[in-house]
């Protein structure tokens, strides 16, 4: 009988994990993956945390309000901030890594936003040393996984969440997973912006898709940050932190042209006129030398040569803007709840009042672990009270099975590897740095009219072993619900604010000054704005 | 360019087949990528990050293992599964195997001592935390061939990276914990370092390990079951001059 069950297995799942088993509960943790392949091993930068007495927790309070541009939840990211030292005390007894300065003290490095050097590192393998740390603890406490399983719904019961359906991607076997909680810690939605992106394949929304259809509340979709250095080309992601550690931006003339460390919508808007110009913006790291980039940011060295065959110590290398985080996504409150009873979600996954409409570099390391924690702890407490559900055989897992059977017939008449490739391209282009009324409409218009073709996509490959066919195939389904949420949600805000930038109403407008909230009523997706 | 792909699919018949694609790609992962979303929906295999940090992706490329996000291919390469894991379709191998042996070999700080923990300290497990699990030293290690119990390279070099963390309390029950299947059945072949994509080099830390069993009051195994000259015989791939 499981009395947790947790959906994922990044920083946020694993600390959700570790947290409701330090509780007592019975967890079974099921993901997608491999633990040790979720997106969280490419956290390079680091996780803020006030740990001095130089720094005080009201400054990292201060600069997240500004960062989030009036969203933020005062009260919640006081809470955030003040859990950051236990919670870097925790990692460390765990066995984390940190980069240590010459006293023996937990270094700091400084990220865009913040008024002070306040992000704790592992030289540049951060989220990898957490992940895998976190991991190694989670296998010490005998935590049980069930891996390469995905999720496909959440099974709704009384109106409360008591399990889900989830897809053996061995087998295709669709299997009905019962729990007395369920937390979601799926990660992002960032793959709808498909080729221009720095995320992991594996970030495609599948969770915040579930729980929308579960009834639960989505808010602030519409906010996606655009990571100012990537490759370019590759969109292989260079790290906050060399511009921390004071790396220049400049043009083809070798001139600066934006402060470097102001946030990074700033930035990457910046970069990206500069481009809009036809010309070509670089990240200059040759004055650090080669022992510092050695020293703070070898991954990151590595990266340049193998993706863009630059040695950055001493040429420049070019870079453009992709997009990289998800500010929105299932939302909850300070306890880690969404407005589904019994459903719980954390990390990237989650809206949970922090980042608002601009997530500074740093903050969401914090954020997964600090709401991991609350996730793991609550759902513990709260499966004590909760009677496990014995009807077995739900609907949701009899038309889960079904749906999967009837892929396997459904005809192959469009691709939609191709509508994949171009969503992608027209979500970079239209809802991307730079929005308006317009462009918008005409990609909602888009996105609906691929949810009406998806049931001729299908899938070509009918073997049931292991059909990363059929994978893809559910997530582009997921990726299309997801879509339309985000056009709707940028087209309803009619302002620009933080990391969404519109053309047609560029400045920021108090009355907007609220989280947006979509859900599915009576099958239809509505958007509306609430403080 | 023409790359060939060694393929396996239980559902069909032949199970095992050679195929060849022509791709325009530079990159493997993205050439696998291009064959998969244009040319054969069928083609099967993982992959992550990009980058080079998820350890998913690895497969051999022309018998070496190789983590497809950063391999250029070159014309007529042949790309297969990694070898010690059951492969279940194309380059997708079973992983699960990876949960027993970090857990036997008690890869984790089990009991947290408070210490000042200096640049150097830090230094000294820097390297060995940043493995990535990809297996590819797993799949290189001609011990596995005999001994599916060997606990192996990167769950070794885990330990190494926890026996010389400072704050670890109980380094003593990992090395007990890594006795049998353990140390002593490396072979000090230098496979694994030779494909390690993170510059870890198992082959040495395993060396640290014995000797650091060595201290601990054991002995080499093996050595109880032969006299002194073949004990000593390089050929048997045991150098006591290695530590
Ligand atoms: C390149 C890069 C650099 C970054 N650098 C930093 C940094 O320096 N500092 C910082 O604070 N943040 C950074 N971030 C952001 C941060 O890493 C992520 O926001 C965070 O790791 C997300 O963690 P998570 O646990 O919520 O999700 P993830 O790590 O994405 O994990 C999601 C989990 O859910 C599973 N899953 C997904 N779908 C399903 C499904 N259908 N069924 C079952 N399981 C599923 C996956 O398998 C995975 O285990 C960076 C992000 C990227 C991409
Ligand atoms: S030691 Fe190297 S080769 Fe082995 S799993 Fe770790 S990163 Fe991969
Ligand atoms: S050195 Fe030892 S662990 Fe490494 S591949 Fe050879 S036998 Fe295996
Ligand atoms: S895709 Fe992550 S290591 Fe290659």
């Amino acid at each position: 009988m499981i009395d947790v069950l947790v959906v994922g297995s990044g920083g946020a799942g694993l600390s959700a994990a570790l947290h409701a088993k330090k509780e007592g509960a019975n967890v079974l943790v099921v993901s997608k993956t491999y633990p040790t392949h979720s997106q969280t091993c490419q956290a390079q930068g680091g996780m803020n945390a006030v740990i001095t007495e130089q720094d005080r927790v009201e400054n990292h309070v201060h600069d997240t309000l500004k960062s989030s541009h009036g969203l933020g939840e005062e009260a919640t990211i006081q809470s955030m901030c003040e859990d950051a030292k236990p919670i870097i005390e925790w990692l460390d007894e765990l066995g984390v890594p940190f980069t240590r300065t010459s006293e023996g003290k937990i270094a700091q490095r400084k990220m865009g936003g913040a008024s002070h050097s306040r992000s704790c590192y592992s030289a540049d393998y951060t989220g990898l040393k957490i992940l895998h740390t976190l991991y190694d603890t989670a296998l010490k406490e005998n935590i049980e996984f069930l891996n390469e399983h995905m999720i496909l719904n959440i099974i709704v019961e009384n109106e409360q969440a008591v399990g889900i359906t989830a897809m053996d991607l061995k087998t295709s076997q669709v299997k009905e997973i019962l729990a007395k909680t369920v937390i979601l810690a799926t990660g992002g939605y960032i793959s709808i912006y498909n080729g221009f992106n720095t995320n992991s394949n594996a970030t495609t929304g599948d969770g915040v898709a579930a729980a929308l259809r579960a009834g639960a509340k989505l808010s602030n979709m519409e906010f996606i940050q655009f990571h100012p250095t990537a490759i370019k080309g590759a969109n292989v992601l260079i790290s906050e932190s060399a511009r921390g550690e004071g790396g220049y931006l400049v043009d083809d003339k070798g001139e600066r042209f934006v402060d470097e460390l102001k946030p990074r919508d700033v930035v990457a808007r910046a970069i990206y006129d500069k481009m809009h110009q036809d010309k070509t913006v670089y990240l200059d790291l040759r004055h650090l030398g080669l022992d510092k980039i050695n020293e703070v940011m070898p991954q990151e060295r590595r990266l340049a040569m193998q993706f863009a065959h630059v040695k950055i110590e001493e040429e420049l290398l070019p870079i453009n803007p992709a997009a990289h985080y998800c500010m929105g996504g299932v939302f909850i409150n300070d306890r880690s709840e969404t407005t589904r009873e019994n459903l719980y979600a954390c990390g990237e996954c989650a809206q949970s009042n922090v980042h608002g409409a601009n997530r500074l570099g740093g903050n969401s390391l914090l954020e997964i672990l600090s709401f991991g924690k609350k996730a793991g702890t609550e759902a513990a407490l709260k499966a004590r009270n909760t009677q496990y559900l014995t009807k077995e055989d739900t609907q949701q897992y009899q038309s889960d099975k079904n749906f999967i059977a009837q892929v396997f017939h459904l005809p192959n008449q469009i691709d939609f590897y191709d509508k994949k490739a171009f969503m992608g391209k027209i979500f970079f282009r239209n809802v991307g740095l730079y929005r308006n009324d317009i462009n918008m409409k005409a990609v909602l218009s888009q996105v609906r009219q691929w949810q009406k073709e998806f049931m001729f996509m299908g899938i070509t490959d009918k073997c049931t072993i292991y059909n990363r066919n059929l994978v893809e195939f559910i997530e582009f389904g997921n990726m299309l619900e997801l879509s339309e949420v985000v056009v709707i949600s940028a087209i309803s805000r009619c302002e620009s604010r933080g990391a969404h930038y519109r053309e047609d109403h560029p400045m920021e407008v108090e009355s907007y000054a609220k989280n947006s909230i979509a859900y599915r009523y009576d099958n239809t997706l509505a958007v509306e704005f609430k403080g | 360019m023409k790359i060939k792909i060694e393929r396996l699919n239980t559902q069909k018949n032949p199970q095992q087949f050679k195929q060849e694609y022509e791709v325009s790609s530079q990159r493997l992962l993205d050439a696998l990528n291009e064959i998969k979303t244009t040319q054969d929906n069928t083609l099967t295999y993982r992959c992550g990050c990009g980058s080079g940090v998820c350890g998913s992706c690895a497969v051999q490329v022309n018998g070496v293992e190789r983590l497809s996000c950063k391999t250029y291919i070159n014309e007529g390469d042949v790309v297969s599964a990694i070898k010690r894991s059951e492969v279940i379709r194309d380059l997708v191998v079973n992983l699960e195997h990876q949960e027993k042996v970090l857990k036997t070999s008690h890869a984790y700080l089990e009991a947290y001592q408070e210490e000042t923990i200096t640049p150097q300290d830090e230094k000294l497990i820097d390297v060995q935390s940043n493995c990535i699990l990809c297996q590819s030293c797993y799949s290189s290690c001609p011990v596995y061939e005999v001994n599916p119990d060997f606990l192996g390279p990167y769950a070794l070099t885990r330990v190494l990276r926890y026996v010389n963390d400072k704050k670890e309390h109980q380094s003593r029950s990992k090395i007990d914990a890594i006795q049998s299947n353990g140390v002593w059945d490396c072979t000090l072949c230098g496979n694994c370092t030779m494909v390690c994509p993170q510059f870890i080099d198992p082959k040495t830390d395993i060396m640290n390990l014995r000797s650091k069993s060595v201290q601990a009051g054991y002995s080499d195994p093996n050595m109880n079951n032969m006299d002194f000259d073949s004990g000593f015989n390089t050929d048997f791939g045991f150098n006591p001059n290695g530590f």
